[in-house]
């Protein structure tokens, strides 16, 4: 063993020598497995940050089998030290072992019952693997489940916000998206939510998964919530084992929709009494309470539409809510949340509607305006790229050369000889 | 010019009560007004099956609204009409509901069923061989005259369906174009009857593509009929349209189906509902010339033709000077009578509210603010009522307005096309975003499969 350390010292400095200690270190591979947890004391005579590499194998077998308690919380710390401070170009060299050990790690910080722990040390470990801000590793989702499970929104909301074009593994982006999901809702990002869920529920699949069918549910309720309406007919473009069954598996849902489109809150209240339990189960309760309070809020927006003043008692009524007083409440909470312009004059009673003051002649908005195109134009740009990348594709041309239809051989053949499987 | 065509029509009713004409002339109040249908009057006007059913229309309604005056003297008149024709299962349909309450005269009579049913069989045995006779000699103008026969004889028994079929089998018979009018209007004249009025409008188009045949009596039946039937399809612009081109060489020709004033009904009400102000003036013209010339053309008929046309002609006028509150008003007397037509029942009160709408929209129109207060002494309504009204109004777009509930004020309000027009040009954008970035990953997600595929293959 002290070789094998020795070795590590020696030739992690140069950058040359590291495919020579990566062999050392396959090879002894098998020996460092069989001492396991022993192998904890090694650790503190090399450095996390100089002996990437050689840390990572040492920790990867002592982390190799089932272990104790005691033995979690201590592995636990030098982990986390080496998730945040470990080289990223030592690690590239063997991903797959880093992977594993970060996901070991959450699973231990989980087991001590403290996922606070783990938060700032996964995020920095998904920035050592991933290849560019585009890319989704498998540590996204485990990110993910560590914030939400420590409440610490914030944190996966700035994961969330960088665009994922890469992805390894399908089954990684489905949690992730779900997950992701979760967390907007946490942090009412209603928008961003249905955007993540959307993807889940659209995502090429040949079999129904739970994943499948939670977000599903989640996405009924948070389309009632953001966009006051829900279709049951999903996109063409999604799986046809979704389009056949998500329907049918998440009935209860549905009718709690088609009683939210009538607009009349006693119905919508009553379905969801009655499936109450079933919601309570998959834990969407609090989204179905949400549900009803937005149906208000709605209800309270159409009002601006017809009247410029309305007495509180009159929108009392037509929103059937209790009393002036409740609508009240709920008209002082909508105008602090920005979702109407209006101002109350208690002496009267009365709310006078007032107009959008935004008039887009400021210099914000022409800012806005403006990344919106840049924005666009990039993306644009990137599906014209992805296009011929695609046209080019060796696998592509044969399936549309054995597909085409055989034409003269003086006509002009779009597809060369070549790809004539 | 208006204050003409009053003058004139004025002059014209002074001549039409100093007329009289030879019958009754206490008859001189108008057949559908606000008072109790005359039904007496208003069968009059008809001839053929639709005189029964009609008449049989109001005592079904009667019967609703527990007016058994009325309800017995319709089913009086319809057990007259049936006995001098041919359909016995009418006959017994009437004595049934009848039910005693008529009197002796006007029960069941089996003995009459009974013969009229054994002449019905012998005729039928008659008819069929002789169809079987010209069928064999292959004459094609028996053959049709034959299907033709027998086409009569089910419709005077009230065998619609088996009617039709005859009538529509001496299609293949025809020769000139004569005779395909002919089958046309005998197919129209069923289905009307029947109630399928996607045939009437086949039909109604396959006779008007043969021009040659056509005189201006049967033109003006095509119209009307087609008019029924986009009454019926709820087409209420298309209706009028058509109900106003009929003219007046129609007069009572077709009163087998529809009597003149039930197209200035049909065609005022439609117009109402569905015209704006440049048609509805023209409407107005038209109705008046069949004041015109029906006073000309048949002195015994106007009477009853011009008593209605007043009234619906009022109406309109009515509407078109903003005078809401009287038009509503002759219009809310006039709808229990209306309400007894047989076409007109399904569609009476879409076209009320339709009209009542209008009359909302018409005078909003023209102004900036609107006190609530005056719009509803003009409509005759309470302020409550009038701002719910127009609260669906607003909701549904038909007027560009606020209500200001607290003083009681509607405001015009024009959206701001600018400001519409960045929001959405924001939204476009990011929706934009989000479908090309969820069709990128999916394009990921794609090639991944196809790629494990290949390595699985391979």
């Amino acid at each position: 063993m002290e070789v094998l350390v020795v070795n590590i010292q020696g030739l992690s400095t140069n950058p040359g020598d590291l495919p020579n200690l990566h062999n050392i270190l396959k090879q002894a591979h098998d020996s460092l497995h069989a001492e396991s947890i022993r192998l904890l004391p090694l650790l503190d005579m090399l450095d996390p940050s100089l002996h990437s590499l050689g840390y990572l194998y040492i920790l990867e077998a002592c982390t190799s089998s089932a272990l104790s308690k005691e033995q979690a919380s201590a592995v636990v710390l030098p982990t986390a030290r080496f998730m945040n401070s470990c080289s990223k170009e030592q690690i590239q060299l063997a991903p797959e072992k880093f992977i594993s050990v970060c996901k070991r790690f959450k699973d231990y910080v989980m087991q001590l019952e403290a996922p606070m722990r783990g938060v700032a040390p996964m995020l920095a470990a998904i920035r050592k693997i991933q290849s560019s801000s585009e890319h989704l590793t498998p540590l996204h989702p485990e990110f993910l489940v560590l914030c939400l499970l420590s409440k610490c929104y914030k944190a996966g909301l700035s994961i969330l916000d960088e665009d994922i074009f890469e992805v390894d593994q399908p089954k990684d982006l489905l949690l992730y998206c779900y997950y992701g999901g979760m967390i907007c809702i946490g942090e009412k990002r209603f928008r961003k939510a249905l955007e993540l869920l959307h993807n889940v529920v659209t995502a090429p699949m040949s079999v129904i998964t739970a994943i499948a069918v939670e977000a599903y549910k989640k996405y009924i309720l948070v389309s009632l919530i953001h966009n006051g309406q829900f279709s049951t007919s999903l996109p063409k473009y999604t799986s046809s084992v979704a389009q056949r069954n998500l329907k049918n598996i998440c009935q209860p849902y549905i009718e709690l929709a088609n009683s939210y489109t009538t607009g009349k809150i006693a119905d919508f209240e009553t379905v969801a009494q009655k499936y109450q339990e079933k919601f309570d189960n998959d834990n969407n309760l609090g989204l179905v309470k949400q549900a009803i309070s937005s149906m208000y809020k709605r209800n309270i927006q159409r009002l601006t539409q017809t009247y410029l003043t309305l007495s509180l008692q009159d929108i009392a009524n037509s929103v059937q809510l209790n009393s002036a007083k409740e609508a009240e409440m709920h008209v002082l909470q909508m105008i602090q949340d920005g979702e109407i312009f209006a101002t109350i004059n208690q002496k009267d009673g009365m709310v006078s509607f007032l107009e959008d003051p935004e008039q887009y002649k400021s210099c914000g908005m022409i800012e806005r305006i403006d990344s919106s195109i840049q924005r666009i134009m990039a993306l644009s740009r990137k599906l014209t790229t992805m296009n011929e990348n695609i046209s080019c594709d060796p696998m592509y041309l044969a399936k549309v050369g054995r597909e085409r239809q055989r034409f003269d051989f003086d006509d002009y053949d779009p597809v060369p000889q070549r790809f004539n499987i | 010019m208006d204050a003409d065509d009053e003058t004139t029509a004025a002059m014209i009713d002074d001549e039409i009560y100093a007329n009289g004409g030879g019958e009754d002339e206490n008859r001189n109040r108008p057949i559908i007004s606000g008072e109790p249908l005359d039904v007496e009057a208003y069968a009059s006007l008809y001839g053929g099956r639709t005189k029964i059913s009609r008449l049989l229309f109001i005592a079904e309604q009667s019967r609703g609204c527990r007016n058994e005056a009325m309800e017995l003297e319709a089913l009086r008149m319809a057990y007259d009409e049936v006995k001098k024709g041919e359909n016995t299962q009418w006959f017994r349909d009437v004595a049934q509901k009848i039910d005693g309450r008529l009197g002796p005269e006007y029960q069941m009579d089996l003995a009459w069923c009974e013969s009229v049913d054994r002449r019905a069989e012998q005729k039928r045995e008659k008819l069929e061989n002789e169809l079987n006779a010209y069928r064999t000699n292959l004459i094609k103008e028996s053959i049709r005259m034959g299907y033709n026969d027998f086409g009569d004889f089910h419709y005077s028994h009230g065998q619609l369906g088996d009617a039709f079929k005859n009538y529509v089998r001496t299609r293949d018979y025809c020769t000139t174009s004569k005779h395909i009018v002919h089958m046309c209007m005998c197919s129209i004249l069923v289905s009307i009857e029947m109630g399928q009025f996607t045939h009437v409008a086949s039909y109604v188009s396959k006779a008007e593509q043969t021009q040659e045949a056509l005189d201006p009596i049967t033109v003006a039946k095509l119209r009307c009929a087609a008019g029924l039937a986009n009454l019926e399809a709820k087409k209420y612009k298309l209706a009028a349209r058509k109900f106003l081109d009929t003219g007046h060489e129609l007069g009572n020709n077709y009163n087998e189906v529809i009597a003149p004033q039930d197209i200035a009904t049909y065609g005022g009400l439609c117009a109402l509902a569905s015209f704006d102000r440049a048609e509805l003036k023209a409407c107005i013209l038209v109705l008046l010339s069949f004041v015109f010339w029906n006073k000309v053309i048949d002195n015994l008929n106007f009477r009853n033709f011009l008593e209605l046309v007043p009234e619906i002609r009022e109406v309109i006028n009515d509407f078109y000077s903003s005078r809401y509150a009287s038009c509503l008003d002759y219009l809310g007397n006039l709808k229990a009578n209306l309400l007894l037509d047989i076409h007109l029942h399904d569609h009476l009160e879409t076209l009320y509210d339709q009209i009542r709408n209008k009359a909302l929209i018409q005078y909003t129109h023209p102004f900036v603010s609107v006190d609530l207060n005056m719009m509803a002494n003009a409509f005759k309504t309470d302020v409550a009522g009038l701002e719910k009204e127009l609260e669906a109004l607003i909701t549904d777009n038909q007027v560009q307005a606020r209500i200001d509930s607290h003083n009681k004020i509607l405001y015009a309000r024009h959206a701001d096309q600018r400001n519409a027009t960045f929001q959405r040009a924001l939204q476009t954008g990011n929706e934009f975003d989000r479908d090309v970035k969820s069709m990128l990953l999916r394009v990921n997600l794609f090639k991944h499969e196809s790629n494990q595929k290949q390595s699985k293959k391979s």
